[in-house]
């Protein structure tokens, strides 16, 4: 899988548990799930759901801890991938 | 401090009609709601048929946001969300969008249980070591507070925001909750209602207990025949009511519509004493929290024109007029209208009283009393005690002053209130 196109995938997926004042534009490598997107603390662990359903991996506590901002989760997925 | 309450908003999701102008042609001709459930048949009950309200999926889309909507399963939430929503809105009130939470509006909107589907399909995931994939949404759905809580939050309400939960007098105990509440000074305006699930794990209990008719599964329309003599156990149905009661001196600073005043009511319990059971309501209790009713409300019995009943469809009808009849102390031709609105979408449980009061109400503003279907056969046990013109088996016209509304659940506990048309 390309990195664009992996990256497009994590976008659609985070883009649902945007609240309605932030934009799917908004959403760079950077941005933080919670402190810059918004996004509810509760729907991390939708995103983690969702995100093992997309790319066949399994995350562990530790991961989801991890997943602080867009670009980690990039990391986390790149590296579960890999050692698929 | 005892202040005025009336009611200004009124929203419904039933099992005959999805909103209050297709509900209220229902009602007017007496259109059945109660319809042959395939799954319940596919699953072998001895009754399989049942109201449930017909909810498009673009309607829902309408109530809910994309994020809300994904892995919602949970029919009550639904239902009361669009009940409430709508009645918020026929109230001529808006969703809070400011920064601070309304304080003096709140939420009682009660349930039986809540998201059974959703619960089913955790216990699934549970089950199979699988509880990490559970999500967010399981808890929020199957909570019996979920459903004040997604109407509280979607309103923005500050004051109490909580679920009541009484069986099968839950809707009617909310609205004298929240009566209570704004007449005591502590609310300006509450938002009152309830909701049941739909499906075969609410209603197998109820079959289990072969209290449901298994005769009518190829004629469901007339299966749930309150007050007829060949009346066999009530057609079990979901759904969910709303009402938005507000203090008078709100509702007339906001020049708001008003459909009528709520004059007072009673809740009590039989206690599970001498007749009274789980099961089985013992007459003594019924009888007191009608009068008790009636006088908390100021009104004399005879004043009471037009009586909304529990009246499930079960061999307890003849009892129920016969404890209106000693609670009102009126018999015969003397005896009040009187209707069920069951014989049209059932025995929607928990959310019953609140559908029902809908209903109710509405005969205010439509100017009549509407009929009861299946009763072509009067049960004699009834027609003993009042005149069958008491029953009116086409909707008439009249301009009902007070209507007093009753619901009796599940460990012989009783609600009762009292409505009358609005005047200063």
């Amino acid at each position: 899988m390309l990195k664009e196109e992996k990256y497009q995938k994590l976008k659609d997926i985070i883009q649902v548990y945007l609240p309605e004042d932030v934009a799917v534009t908004d959403i760079s490598k950077d941005s933080h799930l919670m402190n810059n997107l918004n996004i509810n603390s509760a729907n991390l662990v939708d995103i983690v759901l969702d995100v093992e359903d997309a790319f066949e991996i399994r995350l562990e506590n530790e991961d989801m801890e991890n997943m602080q901002t867009v670009g980690d989760a990039m990391a986390i997925i790149d590296a579960k991938l890999s050692a698929k | 401090m005892s202040r005025r309450v009336v009611i200004t908003g009124l929203g419904v999701c039933a099992p005959n009609g999805v909103g209050l102008s297709d509900f209220t042609q229902a009602l007017l001709n007496g259109k059945s709601g109660i319809r042959h459930q395939p799954n319940l048949e596919k699953l072998g009950f001895g009754c399989q048929v049942a109201g449930e309200p017909l909810v498009k999926d673009k309607l829902i889309d309408s109530y809910f946001t994309p994020l809300e909507r994904r892995g919602l399963n949970a029919t009550g939430v639904v239902y009361g969300v669009i009940a409430g929503v709508d009645a918020w809105k026929d109230a001529g009130l808006d969703k809070n969008l400011s920064n601070e939470p309304s304080w003096d509006r709140g939420v009682i909107f009660g349930t039986g249980i809540l998201g059974v589907d959703k619960f089913r399909e955790a216990i699934h995931l549970i089950d199979d070591g699988n509880v990490r994939r559970l999500g967010s949404t399981s808890v929020i759905q199957t909570m019996a507070s979920g459903i004040s809580a997604y109407l509280g939050g979607m309103l923005g309400c500050g004051n109490q925001v909580t679920t009541n939960s009484a069986a099968c007098t839950t809707g009617t105990e909310g609205i004298i909750m929240a009566y209570d509440r704004i007449s005591q000074g502590k609310a300006e305006i509450m938002l009152t209602g309830s909701c049941s699930d739909s499906g075969p794990y609410v209603w197998g209990g109820f079959d289990a207990m072969r209290i449901l008719p298994r005769g009518y599964n190829n004629d469901p329309t007339k299966a749930s025949r309150p007050m007829s003599a060949t009346a066999s156990g009530f057609i079990p149905g979901s759904g969910a009511g709303a009402l938005v009661l507000e203090s008078l001196e709100s509702a007339q600073k906001r020049g708001a519509h008003i459909y009528a005043e709520v004059l007072g009511g009673e809740i009590n319990s039989g206690g599970q004493i001498d007749e009274g059971s789980m099961t089985a309501p013992n007459s003594m209790a019924v009888q007191r929290c009608i009068s008790n009713a009636i006088s908390n409300s100021g009104i004399k019995a005879s004043e009471v024109d037009v009586i909304n009943g529990h009246m499930t469809a079960t061999a307890k009808d003849g009892l129920e007029i016969a404890n209106w009849s000693k609670a009102l102390n009126r018999k015969g031709k003397d005896f009040p209208f009187i209707n069920s609105f069951k014989g049209v979408i059932g025995h929607c449980l928990a959310a019953a009283g609140s559908i029902e009061s809908v209903a109710a109400i509405l005969q205010f503003k439509e100017k009549v009393v509407f009929k009861n279907i299946n009763c072509e056969d009067i049960h004699p046990e009834i027609t003993d005690v009042i005149a069958a013109s008491s029953i009116p088996r086409e909707t008439a016209l009249y301009e009902p002053r007070v209507i007093a509304k009753a619901s009796f659940g599940f460990g012989d506990v009783n609600a009762c209130v009292i409505f009358k048309a609005f005047s200063m």
